[in-house]
C-alpha cells in the first residue's frame, strides 16, 4: 500500500518573531500546524492528504456546506491563535502547495508584498460592523379619512404601509453611510462586502451596510464606544459589531494594501 | 507582547458562519498556490451554496469594493 499524496495548506504568513505555535492544536484536516520559515518570514502551514484537499476532492467538498464550514473555522482557529502573538497576513481560503519548497519559494519571491501588509496590519485588528435596517412600526390609520368599504381600506392600508416601508428604509441608507463614514475616520482603512441574506444573518431585517474595519489595538475601545453611541443616535439601523478579526480583509488582495 | 484576544478565543460565543466565509474567501492574501482558489471556483461555491450561503454573492464587486476602499 503507497501512501497517500500529501499537500501543504497554508494558513498566512508572519515575520520572523512569531516564535513557538500552540502544542495540541488542531488545524485543517486534524494535523497540527508547523511553521516554514525564509527570507526573515514565516509561513504558518500544515499537512492535509489529497483524498480530501487534492484538486478533485476539493472542488467537490467546496459544495458540502458542512466541509466548508469545519474547513473555515479550523483555517480560523490556527490563524487567530497566530494573531494573538503578532501580525499575521492570512491566506484565502484553500491555498495549497505540492511541498514546503513552494512555499518556500513564494515566501521569497512575494517577501516585498508580504512585508508590507505585515507593516500596514502590525497593531492593528479587523472589526466588523454590519446594520441592519429597523421595520417601522406598523401606521396608525386616520379613522377620519378612512375610505369606505373594505377593499378601499385594504388599498390605502397598504399604500401607508409601502410608504411608512420605503421611507424607514431610505432612512436606515442614510443611517448606514453616516455610521459607514464616521467609524471611517477611526480606521486606518475600510472595505465594503456585498450584504448578507436576511434569513442567514439573524435579525430578520435587512442589512444594509457589511463593512470591515482596520483598527489600531490602542485605539479598539474608542472605536467599539464609537459603535455603541452610534447605535443610540442612529434608531433607524440595529448595529452588530465582530472582532477582533485577524486581518482577513486588509491582507493586501492584488494591488496592495495602504489606508484609503 | 500579547495582542487582543481574538474571536472566538476568549468568546465562548461561536462567530457566526457567514460573517467566517466573507473573510475567508473573499479576503486573506491571493497567492498562486499549486492548488488556489480561482475565481471561477469560488463562483460555483457561491452558486452551490446560494440557497445557504448568499452572503457570498457578488464577490466580485467586494473584490472591486476593496480596490475602491483599499
Amino acid at each position: 500500500m503507497t501512501a497517500e499524496r500529501g499537500w501543504v495548506w497554508m494558513y498566512g504568513v508572519a515575520g520572523d518573531d512569531l516564535g513557538a505555535l500552540a502544542d495540541g492544536m488542531a488545524g485543517v484536516g486534524g494535523g497540527p500546524p508547523r511553521t516554514i520559515t525564509a527570507a526573515g518570514l514565516t509561513a504558518i502551514v500544515g499537512d492535509v492528504g489529497d483524498r480530501e484537499y487534492g484538486e478533485v476532492a476539493l472542488r467537490r467538498n467546496l459544495e458540502d456546506l458542512d466541509w466548508l464550514a469545519r474547513t473555515a473555522r479550523a483555517h480560523h482557529a490556527v490563524l487567530a491563535a497566530a494573531a494573538e502573538r503578532g501580525p499575521v497576513v492570512p491566506m484565502r481560503l484553500a491555498t495549497l502547495f505540492a511541498s514546503d519548497a513552494g512555499v518556500t519559494d513564494t515566501l521569497q519571491d512575494r517577501a516585498g508584498d508580504f512585508r508590507r501588509a505585515l507593516s500596514v496590519i502590525s497593531a492593528r485588528s479587523e472589526w466588523g460592523v454590519k446594520a441592519y435596517a429597523v421595520k417601522p412600526a406598523d401606521p396608525v390609520a386616520d379613522p377620519g379619512r378612512l375610505a369606505s368599504g373594505p377593499g378601499a381600506a385594504y388599498l390605502q392600508r397598504r399604500r401607508a404601509e409601502l410608504s411608512a416601508s420605503s421611507d424607514a428604509r431610505s432612512e436606515a441608507l442614510a443611517s448606514a453611510q453616516a455610521v459607514y463614514a464616521e467609524l471611517g475616520r477611526l480606521a486606518a482603512s475600510a472595505r465594503l462586502y456585498p450584504p448578507q441574506a436576511p434569513d442567514l444573518a439573524g435579525p430578520s431585517a435587512p442589512m444594509v451596510l457589511n463593512a470591515a474595519y482596520l483598527v489600531s489595538d490602542d485605539q479598539a475601545t474608542e472605536f467599539t464606544a464609537a459603535v455603541s453611541e452610534l447605535a443610540a443616535r442612529h434608531r433607524s439601523v440595529q448595529l452588530a459589531l465582530t472582532g477582533p478579526w485577524p486581518a482577513y480583509s486588509f491582507a493586501g488582495q492584488g494591488d496592495g494594501p495602504g489606508p484609503r | 507582547m500579547t495582542g487582543p484576544a481574538y474571536e472566538p478565543a476568549l468568546q465562548g460565543e461561536r462567530i457566526a458562519l457567514v460573517d467566517l466565509l466573507d473573510r475567508v474567501l473573499a479576503g486573506g492574501a491571493v497567492i498562486a498556490g499549486d492548488i488556489t482558489l480561482s475565481i471561477a471556483e469560488v463562483d460555483l461555491v457561491r452558486v452551490s451554496l446560494r440557497a445557504l450561503v448568499t452572503s457570498i454573492s457578488g464577490l466580485m464587486e467586494a473584490m472591486d469594493d476593496s480596490r475602491e476602499h483599499s
